[in-house]
């Protein structure tokens, strides 16, 4: 492999799941970390640890230059960027290949192309990835715009083809109601944005979220199954699982080989994720986008694939051809992911870092914990709420459920606030547990009441 | 003479946006519960109020500054 010596541009816990990774690979490692993160545990364990710049991310873990000039004056020959801060940035990854360097990761003109939306919708298209069913580009007639939304189905969304955030978005539910809102929001579009063109697209009642992990060496990819993220909190995801629960094996084939299809068409080289839209009402699943980088929740796939995915990308991005057939990847059972950010569920999901206090972590067959935490260290206010991952596996959803639950009753993090109250509520919920759930369910349940309810007000 | 006290850690900002003015200027009148600064925790903002009336004497750390929870970010006369 040509990877002798890896520079790691990130930092928390995928910081040190990639030190760990290369370390088992006999890789020496270089880790990255800003004035306000020198005492990480990362920075511990690497073989060599050096400061980027100045707290904020913007002077450090997002500085192009200063992090590829870092990287180059430590002598690495290759640069991994784990996920967030500039793991999909298409300018980084060409200023780490111009500098003689390998990115751990795709190339610079795939991570650009997965990145737009409309290229990427494009590159799915052409290799036969379903999308949302809808107009194919703007309707200016509305007859045309009737029959499009005949064919699709009600409901049918109506959306400005100029601009974006939300506004000019109308949701018919009928013919008659068609008529009556596209107007509107034509004259919306109009008033915003100066363009009244118009879209129309289905409407997914209830999604899941389902999405693939594959692995791809630039020629051949294979897929290691899929993840179900439907539980979401602002867009983001809480609780992970895999594989995704009542699947059809039909659907999942159809799935995963979509992404496989779609990776190499677009001669993908790394780990990735391709996020589908998923109807359980219809057994229909569309594409939404692809990620070009490592996963927060990729340990759920290696729980139940028994792979080790970092190590996999680190040694494609060296130079070897994949080493699984896809034969060989076969699932075992169940595991499920809880997200431990420091905040308060109970007070708005307030950010509360502070300095870690007595730990006791649960650590045994079938249960890990993916953290960067030590007793004595002072989480930082400048990043990310997330301090670690506390995953578990079992023989199958309820008993993975079970183990989680009594993970959770032993987990003791001191000294800070975190979301463990909220998972130790999502699994004794009847509707987590019966599997009915989707990406719009979280937020309505806790606007009920039902963490407070579950903890008695404790924390 | 009061003191306006961080709520929490993080890094402390004078204006609503880099493009805006400071949300107070020295002798301005500061209402109770009135916002005079944002302090930003873990890419969230949370807003800094003051908890007495009073006239504002000016912030006591710069825009941009680290600051940890309890600290003196401006003053009340």
């Amino acid at each position: 492999m040509d990877i002798k010596r890896l520079f790691i541009a990130n930092r928390g816990e995928i910081a040190v799941r990639i030190v760990r990774a290369a370390q088992g690979l006999g890789i020496h490692t270089i880790q990255a970390h800003s004035e306000a993160d020198a005492e990480m545990l990362a920075a511990r364990m690497a073989d060599e640890a050096v400061c980027i710049g100045p707290p904020p991310a913007s002077k450090s873990y997002l500085n192009v230059d200063a992090v590829v000039q870092a990287a180059k004056d430590a002598n690495a020959d290759a640069v991994h960027p784990g996920y967030g801060f500039l793991a999909e940035s298409p300018k980084f990854a060409r200023a780490v290949e111009e500098a003689g360097m390998i990115f751990v990761g795709p190339s610079a003109d795939t991570i650009q192309s997965m990145g737009d939306k409309v290229s990427a919708r494009q590159a799915a298209e052409k290799a036969g990835v379903p999308l949302v069913p809808g107009s194919d580009g703007r309707v200016d007639d509305m007859d045309k715009a009737a029959h499009i939304a005949q064919q699709i189905g009600y409901p049918v969304m109506i959306k400005a083809s100029a601009g974006g955030g939300g506004r000019g978005i109308r949701i018919a539910e009928t013919p008659e109601e068609l008529k009556k809102l596209a107007p509107q929001a034509r004259q919306e579009a109009e008033a915003a944005f100066g363009d009244g063109g118009i879209y129309i697209e289905k409407v997914i009642t209830e999604p899941r979220h389902v999405e693939v992990q594959i692995l791809a060496d630039g020629t051949r990819a294979v897929h290691c199954f899929e993840r179900e993220c439907s539980l979401q909190r602002r867009r983001q995801k809480v609780w992970e699982e895999a594989p995704a629960f009542d699947l059809p094996d039909a659907t999942r084939a159809a799935m995963c080989k979509s992404a496989v299809d779609l990776a190499e068409a677009v001669q993908y080289r790394g780990a990735g994720t391709v996020e589908y839209l998923y109807d359980s009402r219809d057994d229909a699943f569309y594409f939404i986008e692809m990620n070009t980088r490592i996963q927060v929740e990729h340990p759920v796939t290696e729980m139940v694939t028994g792979l080790d995915l970092v190590a996999m990308m680190i040694r494609v991005a060296g130079g070897e051809p994949l080493t699984v057939e896809q034969e060989d990847i076969t699932l075992k059972g169940h595991a499920i992911e809880v997200r431990l950010n420091a905040e308060d569920p109970l007070k708005k999901f307030m950010p509360f870092p502070g300095v870690v206090g007595k730990l006791e972590l649960p650590e045994s067959d079938g249960i890990r914990l993916d953290h960067f935490l030590y007793e004595g260290y002072q989480i930082p206010p400048f990043y990310d709420s997330l301090i670690g991952k506390l995953i578990v596996h079992a023989q199958d959803r309820e008993a993975a459920i079970d183990k989680m639950q009594t993970a959770l009753e032993t987990i003791e993090i001191g000294g800070l606030k975190t979301t463990i109250p909220l998972h130790k509520a999502l699994a004794t919920s009847p509707d987590v547990r019966a599997g009915r759930i989707h990406t719009q369910w979280l937020e309505p349940w806790l606007d009920a009441g039902n963490l407070a309810d579950q903890t008695g007000g404790a924390t | 003479m009061a003191d306006i006290q961080a709520p929490v850690p993080g890094t402390f900002y004078h204006k609503p946006s880099p493009e805006d003015p400071p949300f107070k200027s020295e002798g301005d009148k500061v209402a109770t519960g009135e916002t005079i600064g944002l302090v930003e925790v873990m890419k969230s903002f949370i807003e800094v109020q003051a908890e007495a009336d009073g006239t504002f004497g000016g912030y006591a750390v710069e825009n941009e500054a680290a600051v940890s929870a309890g600290d003196v970010l401006a003053t009340l006369k």
